[in-house]
């Protein structure tokens, strides 16, 4: 699999008990600075803690690598441009700050159970319900986004696979219709899937009264 | 008990359902017909997915298009596509996901989750990313995931349909141990010997109603 963001990783390490919401936060916060960060050296001290923070979590090499692939592709493309437009200093600043930041949402997803940070998201939200917030949607939104990731690279797998069978070639409307289509089927059976599991049955919800009003 | 009572649907012209009535208390009913018969339609009206255009459908006496919520405590339904019922990314989360809205705190909801997965045959796999498991696992997580809110009826659409033999037959092997009412739609006819009542549907109408025997020749011929 070539996710950009990885799937949880089982462990008991520091790391992976640290409570969801504060790991959270810290993950906002380092993602904050590093784009403050404009000198090579500050970069360097992130990608440092951020290395801390991999031997820390003790995931095994091949996992994390697995996940950065796909972002060191596109790194060297992004790379080449920018060295091109703005010289090698400056592709080397924002390439680094990219690679620090991805690298740490990665170590977040890696070692965050999805379930732990719904629920953080749900009690960190859950003063807002006064103001007609719905701590529950927002958290079920917050975890679809994350499932969501592993679904569509799933769906774009297969199309893939289709497209290969039948000899399509590399056209873009190729991949693209087909990958629309399934996606698209694909939300039709989830919402299904949700309302039969009682999401949207909260009393006087938007969503129950939204998805009644969908399903007439 | 679920009754039926002349149930219609209707999408725009085209009509999917016609005067249906039925009352269903056996404990395993199943609805076979053709694809486009409408029997997904008639079961998707049992919790409420889809609401009748004529007629009234009452679970236990409540009309899910009243009082949907109720009634989806009552019936879980488990789906044909194994990859598109997995809503969170771990098996236990996923089963866990089902507990949430019962209010039950999030350690015993780990732990009824962890419970649940091993009566599957998934112990162990709590912490395993579903979208890995096999199209066999996953159809018993969703049928885990269902399960663990202890419903009364439990609906399957075509649960079968995209599982091979081995895995029909364990899926098919859990369904017979439910102590639930169960309202099977399905293609294949194997796993009807043991039901108590079959229902063949046909352009959207019930062409027959009777033991497995009698309804699926009726159903055998109706095909030829």
């Amino acid at each position: 699999m070539s996710n950009v963001i990885g799937l949880y990783q089982p462990g008991r390490s520091p790391l992976h008990r640290l409570p969801a919401g504060w790991k959270f936060l810290a993950l906002l916060v380092f993602a904050v600075l590093i784009v403050v960060f404009d000198r090579l050296w500050q970069l360097g001290v992130g990608a440092a803690v951020l290395c801390v923070g991999f031997a820390v979590a003790r995931l095994r090499p091949g996992v994390v690598l697995r996940t950065m692939r796909t972002v060191l592709v596109l790194l060297a493309v992004v790379f080449a441009l920018q060295w091109w437009l703005l010289g090698a200093l400056s592709a080397a600043v924002v390439c680094l700050r990219l690679l620090v930041a991805i690298g740490a949402a990665n170590l977040f997803t890696l070692t965050t159970r999805v379930d732990d940070l719904v629920a953080a998201i749900e009690r960190a939200a859950s003063p807002l319900r006064r103001f007609g917030v719905r701590p529950e949607t927002l958290g079920l939104l917050v975890g679809l986004t994350v499932q969501a990731v592993g679904a569509l690279s799933v769906i774009a797998r297969q199309t893939r696979e289709a497209q290969r069978a039948r000899d399509a070639g590399r056209s873009v409307a190729a991949f693209t219709v087909p990958f629309l289509i399934r996606t698209l089927r694909h939300a039709d059976e989830l919402g299904e899937a949700l309302a039969a599991r009682g999401v949207g049955d909260e009393d006087g919800s938007d969503a129950a009264r939204l998805s009644e009003e969908l399903r007439r | 008990m679920i009754e039926f009572d002349g149930v219609g649907h209707s999408y725009g012209e085209h009509t999917v359902l016609d005067d249906v009535r039925l009352r269903l208390d056996e404990r395993r009913v199943a609805f076979v017909g053709a694809n486009g018969s409408g029997k997904s339609t008639l079961a998707r009206m049992i919790n409420g997915l889809v609401l009748p255009t004529r007629g009234r459908v009452l679970v236990d006496g409540l009309d899910p298009a009243r009082d949907g919520k109720r009634v989806r405590n009552r019936v879980g339904f488990v789906f044909t596509n194994p990859d598109s019922q997995i809503v969170m990314p771990t098996a236990g989360e996923d089963v866990a996901f089902s507990l949430r809205r019962k209010g039950i705190p999030k350690a015993e909801r780990e732990r009824r989750a962890a419970e649940a997965l091993a009566e599957h045959g998934l112990a162990g796999y709590a912490e395993h990313p579903a979208q890995q498991l096999s199209g066999g696992q996953k159809q018993l997580l969703a049928l885990c995931a269902m399960l663990v809110l202890e419903p009364d009826v439990l609906v399957c659409d075509e649960p079968t349909t995209l599982l091979d033999l081995r895995n029909k037959r364990r899926f098919a092997e859990r369904l017979r141990g439910l102590e639930q009412q169960v309202v099977l739609v399905t293609h294949d006819l194997e796993l009807l010997d043991d039901f108590d009542r079959v229902v063949v549907l046909d352009e959207g109408r019930v062409v027959a109603d009777d033991e497995p025997d009698e309804a699926l020749r009726y159903y055998r011929e109706l095909v030829v």
